[in-house]
């Protein structure tokens, strides 16, 4: 931990900042997230310190709960994400035969189409709402956990410890808890940070689009999209909530960068 | 008996039929590739048609909702022939959207219909030609880059790139396009701002004059086929610098880190240790197997453009075929986003079997027969 470069502290920071704020929004929020006043479009000013919305709503606070909503139903849908790929891809590392070529045949079809396309084929099929948005990302995405998780169970099992235990009479269930999974977490874990910020980039697109999280939820990509405009006018404030998705990203890249660096072990020579 | 034979004669016939035989497993393993690439068209068209029938319940009340009469859920799933079983609409949708039918619109009505194929065919030219311009400025940048930034790793440079296309891949793509629309918007109106105002004015005054070199993009860019190739290039400046910042990060990192890997083969090692130069080790050595990874990076990336071209499309209302499909999408008519997703999903397809091919055919173990 004492030797994390700089650019990995701030990266730890900035994250922590976030949930921070999403967790405490309602204490921080000066008002309400859906609370609507006299003035739409109002400049920024001791009462609203960023301005007020189309609606006229306050523009800081629909960025503090937007934090909530915004990564927090990005961690949920990552969450889910993972149990799904990780689970399926072990399973056919395991189990091999006609499990695994069903199931990874299955996976190359998903990714033989562009994620968003397909997300977006999908929500005009099943509607937009939230729960529709976090299930067709959170399966998409799996694909990627399935891959990785299913290459290296792979050559995990493969290993003498996993034969040992399997000869010693293990039972699967065992093996897989105390053999397999330790040894598959580590890149899982930097797995998790990068979809993570995928399913950010993701759900920020579709919402941006008009097609992921729907009103009047505080979010940060149609914060972007209702006052677009403003943006003609010489106004920064829309700018902010983009600035912000962007900002938690650099940062848990950051972080990703230097798990992996320590994780692998190995720095790149010459 | 036959190596036998092969070895009695002279040593040039051999090779030569060595090439022949060569060059006829590249062609097969060609041919066997443009099948495949035909077949995962064929299942991709399966699951963009099935998955409408993924919908729990009836498509059409769904659709209609749930206070439709059953009169108007009957004649709506006659008139788009629900009725029919599935393989035989299967069959219908994909042999008519071969030849570029894609049926009608929900947005049509008797008296007026709406083709799904005229409705895309113009913006299909559009969002082409919005890639196409992104492509060509985006790919050699990206590959001297990122070769650049491999040879000279861990310097200054590549720290900085590093730190640069970090960045601008962690971007929203509508971030980044509406920073440079501010960038345009500022050349007019930077002094009106509380910035301008607030510096004072010996700064602000010059900042101002920087901003008004900036030529006057158009925010909109409102392209139509009655323009002359110039206006429209004009026209497509911010959509498609946009693209270009964003592809150009994510294929430079995957260049260098493709060169990275080849650099650190045992037969580089052995070409450095020989003695050769570095730049005969880099032409000689490295670049003969650099093709193909090259050539997959930048297939991946402009399939990466097809995504990103649907925000950036959306942000300067250009009349592409992503901006239709999000349309579609939120008005739920799903003749017009099924023939969109069929569109963007065979143009992933084919140029992942261009990187394919490039890669088979530049292959210097499948070139050379020993």
């Amino acid at each position: 931990m004492k030797r994390a470069p700089a650019s990995a502290w701030c990266g730890m920071i900035v994250v922590c900042a976030y949930m921070l704020v999403g967790l405490f929004a309602p204490v921080i929020a000066p008002h309400g997230e859906a609370q609507i006043f006299a003035e739409p479009f109002a400049p920024w000013s001791a009462e609203f310190l960023l301005g007020t919305d189309q609606l006229g709503r306050d523009v800081l606070s629909r960025l503090i709960y937007g934090a909530r909503n915004t990564i927090g139903i990005a961690i949920l849908t990552t969450l889910i994400s993972f149990s799904i790929g990780v689970s399926l891809g072990l399973l056919a590392a395991l189990t091999r035969g006609w499990v695994d070529q069903f199931l990874s045949r299955f996976v190359d079809l998903v990714m033989s189409v562009p994620g968003l396309i397909f997300s977006l084929m999908l929500l005009s099929i099943f509607g937009s709402s939230v729960w529709n948005l976090v299930l067709i990302i959170a399966v998409l995405d799996s694909t990627s956990f399935f891959r990785l998780s299913r290459s290296v169970g792979l050559s995990v099992a493969l290993m003498e410890y996993v034969e040992v235990a399997r000869l010693r009479g293990e039972k699967l269930r065992w093996i897989v808890r105390k053999e397999i999974l330790p040894n598959v977490m580590p890149p899982l874990v930097a797995e998790v940070g990068l979809r993570f910020c995928f399913v950010f980039l993701t759900i920020s697109a579709l919402s941006f689009l008009g097609v992921g999280i729907q009103p009047p939820t505080a979010d940060w990509g149609s914060m972007v999209r209702e006052n677009a405009t403003l943006i003609t006018y010489g106004d920064i404030t829309p700018l902010l909530p983009a600035a912000a998705i962007g900002f938690l990203t650099v940062a848990i890249n950051f972080v990703v960068d230097w798990f992996l660096d320590e994780v692998s072990g190995l720095k790149e020579e010459f | 008996m036959a190596t036998q034979a092969n070895t009695s004669v002279s040593p040039a016939p051999a090779l030569e039929s060595r090439r022949s035989a060569a060059s006829g497993r590249i062609f097969s393993v060609i041919i066997q590739r443009i099948a495949l690439g035909f077949f995962s068209l064929f299942l991709v068209s399966i699951v963009i048609f099935g998955s409408v029938s993924l919908l729990p319940g009836s498509f059409a009340t769904a659709i209609l909702g749930q206070s439709a009469t059953p009169d108007t859920v009957a004649s709506f799933e006659r008139q788009l022939g629900l009725d029919r079983p599935i393989v035989e609409r299967y069959v219908k949708w994909v042999s008519s959207a071969a030849v570029g039918d894609f049926g009608n619109s929900f947005s049509s009505s008797p008296a007026n219909p709406r083709p799904v194929s005229r409705l895309i065919e113009r913006r299909l030219y559009n969002t082409l030609f919005l890639a196409f311009l992104s492509a060509i400025v985006a790919v050699p940048i990206s590959v001297m880059l990122g070769l650049v930034a491999a040879l000279f790793r861990n310097t200054w440079f590549d720290r900085a790139l590093n730190l640069g296309t970090l960045t601008a891949i962690s971007l929203p793509e509508f971030f980044v396009a509406y920073v440079l629309t501010y960038f345009v918007v500022m050349r007019e109106s930077f002094m009106l701002t509380p910035l301008g105002q607030s510096l004072p004015e010996w700064i602000a005054t010059p900042i101002s004059q920087m901003f008004a070199f900036i030529p006057n993009f158009p925010i909109l860019a409102d392209i139509s086929s009655s323009m002359p190739l110039s206006q429209q290039l004009y026209t497509c400046f911010l959509p498609a610098t946009t693209l270009t910042l964003v592809c150009t990060a994510h294929m430079m990192r995957m260049t260098r880190a493709a060169i990275i890997n080849l650099l650190a083969s045992p037969y580089v090692e052995m070409a450095k240790l020989k003695g050769a130069s570095p730049w005969k080790v880099i032409w000689h050595h490295a670049l003969p197997n650099a093709w193909a990874p090259i050539a997959n990076v930048v297939a991946f990336n402009l399939a990466y453009l097809i995504t990103g071209v649907v925000v950036v499309e959306v942000v300067f209302v250009y009349p592409g075929v992503g901006q239709l499909m999000v349309d579609s999408v939120k008005s739920r008519d799903i003749p017009v986003v099924q023939a969109c997703a069929l569109i963007f999903g065979a143009s992933y397809i084919i140029l992942n079997l261009c990187a394919d091919l490039i890669t088979i055919i530049t292959n210097p173990r499948l070139m050379h027969p020993r």
